[in-house]
C-alpha cells in the first residue's frame, strides 16, 4: 500500500515564550519538532505499508526540511517539502489547497494525517484536504485494521467509539492513543543525511494563485494578544481553622454552597 | 437597547445606569442592557416600555440568519448545541435577524421543539434513516445544499468530534472560512463576526474575521457559551429536501458506548481539582472527600493523569476539558498555562498551594498559601460543622 503522510513542523509548545507587549510569539531559540500526532501518523503508516512505500509531505519554510529528515530517520521512504513564499499566510483552507495540488502529483492508496497540530489546534486541514481531493475521510482514528481494499478502523467519540469500514483510497486522521511512535535508529539517521528531500514550489505543483497564501485565505487574523489575567485575588491568611471558616463563609455568601 | 424610566419605588431622584442619568418624572430613555439595569429592574426602581407587537415584527429582518448545527446522537442533543443557541440568540438579536437551527436526524425524531424553546426561530429539519448515525459525506452534502439555498450569514458548530469532522468539510466545499475552537464570538461595527480563539495552548488569543466569504463559520468549544432556559416561544419548522445518492465508500458498522461512567466535568457546578502537589494517590483521597462534601466533580491536572492517579476523563486543561463551573477549587496545582487554559473562565476560583509564587494564584479569586494536607481537612470539618448546626 502506498501511503502519504502529511506532517507539520511546529514549535515545541512546552517551551514557548510570548512577547507580552506585542502579543506575538518569540520564535528565536524555540526548538522545532514534528507535530506529535503527525509522528503517530508516520508510525501508523510504517506499520501497515506492507509492500508499498511511505511518502511524507509537508508545506512549510525551508527549515521544515529538518522535520522531514527526522521522518526519514524513523523509516519513511520518501520526503517532499512544498515550500514557496507564495504560501505564506495560508489559513487552513489555503493550506489544504496547496497540499491537494501536491498530492495530485502522487500515487497513493491512503493518506494519513495527525488529528491536529499543537500550534493551531484546528484539526481542519485533514478534512479539508479530503474534501479537496474528493476522498472520504475518517477522523479521530484510534485503531486500524487493513483488509482487502478496505480499512476497518475505530473512530473515537467523546463517550465511546464507532467501528467504520472505509474503501481505499481514503484519508484518515489519527489520535495519539493509536500507537507509540518509534525512535529513529542509527541506520535511519545515516539514511536521513544521505537521502535527498524533494522540493516543490508553487509552480511545480501548479497551485492556483487565487487559492493560496494570505490573499487566497478566507480567514484573517486581525489581532493577537496575551489573555488578560484576573488580577491579584484575595489572599486568605491566618491559622488554618480561621482560613477554612473564612472561605466557607465567602462561598455561602456568594450562594455557591448552600446553608445547611 | 431598551427604553426605561424611573418608577416611584426609587427612593432617590436621579439614578445613573451604564452612563445614562435618569431623573424622576422624565419620559422613557434608551439604555443598553447591562447588569446595572438588571439590578435596577430587580429592585423595581425602573420600568421597561413594552414594545408594540408590530414594531417588533418590523425589526427582525428576513434572511441573513444566524445558524447553529444542532448536533444530536441517538435522539439526544450534544449539550454544546444548546449552548450555541444561547450565543446565536445574542448575535441574531444584535443584528435584528432570526436564529436558525440545522437538525439532521432519523425519521420523526421529535427534537425540533426543544430547539425552539431554547432560542431558535426556525428549525431547518432534514429527516432520513440515513441520518440515524452521523456520517461525514451524507451530512456534508445535505448541509451544503441547505446553506447554499438559504444563505445564512453565520453558521456555528460545537467543537466536538462530529463538529470538527463536519465543519471543515463544509467550509472547503462552499469555499468559506472556518475558525476552530472559538471561545468568544461578537459582531464588529461593520457587522462582521469577530471570532476569538486561543492559540499556542492559550498563551495567545487571536481575533479572526472572514470578511469576504459567507457564511462566516466557527466551531465553539463546549462549556463556554451559556445555554438559555426553556421558555414558551414561537418558532417554525422548515422541512428540507434531501437528495442523497448511494455511496458505499464509508460504512458505520457499529457505535459502541463505553459503559464506564465518564466524569461530567463540563456540567458540574463545583469542581475540586488536584495536581502534582497533592503528593500521592493516597492523598488524592482528600480531594475526593472534599468533593463529596461539596457535591462536586473531581478534576485533575495532566501530571496527575500521567501518574495514573485518576482516569483521563477527569483531566482539565488544553489537552483535557474546558470547564466553567461556579466554583473551581485548585489544590496543589501549580497552574501551568495548559491547565489555566481549561479553567480560567470559571466563575470563582480558589487556589491552595504551598508555593506563594505558583502561577495558579494569577487566576485565583481567593488564594490560600499553605499545606493542603492541613487546609483540606479543616475545610471538610468546617463543612461538616455547618451541617450539624
Amino acid at each position: 500500500m502506498n501511503i502519504i503522510v502529511c506532517v507539520k513542523q511546529v514549535p515545541d509548545t512546552n517551551d514557548i515564550k510570548i512577547d507580552p507587549v506585542k502579543g506575538t510569539l518569540i520564535r528565536e531559540g524555540v526548538p522545532s519538532i514534528i507535530n506529535p500526532e503527525d509522528n503517530n501518523a508516520i508510525e501508523a503508516a510504517l506499520q501497515i505499508k506492507g509492500e508499498g512505500k511511505v511518502t511524507v509531505l509537508s508545506m512549510g519554510p525551508p527549515q521544515a526540511e529538518e522535520a522531514l529528515r527526522e521522518a526519514i530517520a524513523m523509516g519513511v521512504d520518501e520526503a517532499i517539502l512544498v515550500s514557496d513564499f507564495k504560501f505564506a499566510g495560508s489559513d487552513t483552507w489555503a493550506t489544504a489547497n496547496v497540499l491537494a495540488s501536491a498530492v495530485k502529483k502522487l500515487d497513493y492508496d491512503l493518506i494519513i494525517c495527525g488529528r491536529q497540530a499543537i500550534d493551531g489546534d484546528t484539526a481542519q486541514v485533514g478534512p479539508q484536504l479530503a474534501e479537496n481531493l474528493g476522498l472520504p475521510q475518517i477522523t479521530y482514528v484510534q485503531k486500524i485494521e487493513v483488509g482487502e481494499g478496505v480499512l476497518k478502523v475505530q473512530r473515537a467519540l467523546e463517550d465511546g467509539y464507532e467501528i467504520i469500514e472505509g474503501k481505499l483510497p481514503v484519508l484518515i486522521t489519527v489520535v495519539k492513543e493509536i500507537n507509540n511512535p518509534r525512535y529513529p535508529t542509527l541506520q535511519g539517521i545515516d539514511k536521513a543525511y544521505e537521502t535527498d528531500i524533494i522540493k516543490w514550489t508553487a509552480d511545480d505543483i501548479e497551485a492556483d494563485p487565487a487559492k493560496i497564501g494570505l490573499k487566497g485565505s478566507p480567514t484573517h487574523v486581525k489581532k493577537s494578544f496575551v489573555p488578560p489575567g484576573k488580577g491579584q485575588g484575595i489572599k486568605l491568611d491566618g491559622p488554618t481553622k480561621d482560613i477554612a471558616k473564612q472561605l466557607i463563609g465567602i462561598l455561602k455568601e456568594k450562594e455557591i454552597i448552600q446553608e445547611f | 437597547m431598551v427604553k426605561i424610566k424611573l418608577t416611584d419605588n426609587y427612593p432617590g431622584s436621579t439614578l445613573t445606569i451604564d452612563g445614562v442619568m435618569l431623573s424622576l418624572g422624565d419620559d422613557f430613555v434608551d439604555v443598553e442592557k447591562s447588569l446595572d439595569l438588571q439590578q435596577a429592574l430587580n429592585n423595581g426602581y425602573v420600568e421597561i416600555q413594552e414594545e408594540k407587537e408590530e414594531n417588533k415584527v418590523e425589526e427582525v429582518k428576513e434572511g441573513e440568519e444566524v445558524w447553529i448545527f444542532a448536533e444530536q446522537r441517538a435522539g439526544k442533543f450534544a449539550r454544546v448545541a444548546l449552548e450555541l443557541l444561547g450565543k446565536a440568540r445574542e448575535l441574531a438579536d444584535h443584528q435584528g435577524v432570526k436564529v436558525g437551527a440545522l437538525l439532521l436526524c432519523d425519521k420523526d425524531c421529535g427534537l425540533s421543539s426543544e430547539l425552539i424553546s431554547r432560542g431558535a426561530d426556525k428549525v431547518y429539519l432534514a429527516e432520513s434513516e440515513k441520518f440515524k448515525n452521523y456520517e461525514t459525506l451524507n451530512f456534508t452534502k445535505t448541509i451544503c445544499e441547505i446553506i447554499n439555498k438559504e444563505k445564512p450569514q453565520i453558521v456555528i458548530y460545537g467543537a466536538t468530534h462530529i463538529g470538527r469532522d463536519l465543519a471543515p468539510r463544509i467550509a472547503q466545499r462552499i469555499a468559506t472560512g472556518l475558525t476552530a475552537d472559538c471561545t468568544g464570538l461578537n459582531i464588529d461595527e461593520d457587522g462582521l463576526l469577530i471570532q476569538t480563539r486561543p492559540a499556542f495552548g492559550g498563551n495567545l488569543m487571536a481575533e479572526i474575521k472572514c470578511p469576504e466569504h459567507k457564511p462566516q463559520m466557527s466551531t465553539v468549544r463546549p462549556g463556554i457559551m451559556k445555554m438559555l432556559d426553556k421558555t414558551e416561544r414561537e418558532g417554525s419548522v422548515v422541512k428540507c429536501e434531501i437528495s442523497l445518492e448511494e455511496d458505499d465508500r464509508i460504512k458505520v458498522l457499529e457505535v459502541i458506548k463505553e459503559t464506564r461512567k465518564v466524569a461530567n466535568l463540563e456540567e458540574a457546578e463545583i469542581i475540586v481539582s488536584g495536581g502534582r502537589g497533592v503528593g500521592s494517590p493516597e492523598n488524592f483521597k482528600l480531594i475526593e472527600e472534599l468533593a463529596k462534601e461539596l457535591g462536586a466533580e473531581i478534576g485533575a491536572s495532566r501530571a496527575v493523569i500521567d501518574a495514573g492517579w485518576v482516569p483521563k476523563d477527569h483531566q482539565v486543561g488544553q489537552t483535557g476539558k474546558t470547564v466553567t463551573p461556579k466554583l473551581y477549587l485548585a489544590c496543589g496545582i501549580s497552574g501551568a498555562i495548559q491547565h489555566r487554559a481549561g479553567m480560567q473562565n470559571s466563575d470563582t476560583i480558589v487556589a491552595i498551594n504551598k508555593d506563594p509564587n505558583a502561577m495558579i494564584f494569577s487566576v485565583a479569586d481567593y488564594g490560600i498559601v499553605g499545606d493542603l494536607n492541613k487546609v483540606i481537612p479543616a475545610l471538610i470539618e468546617e463543612l461538616k460543622n455547618g451541617k450539624t448546626l
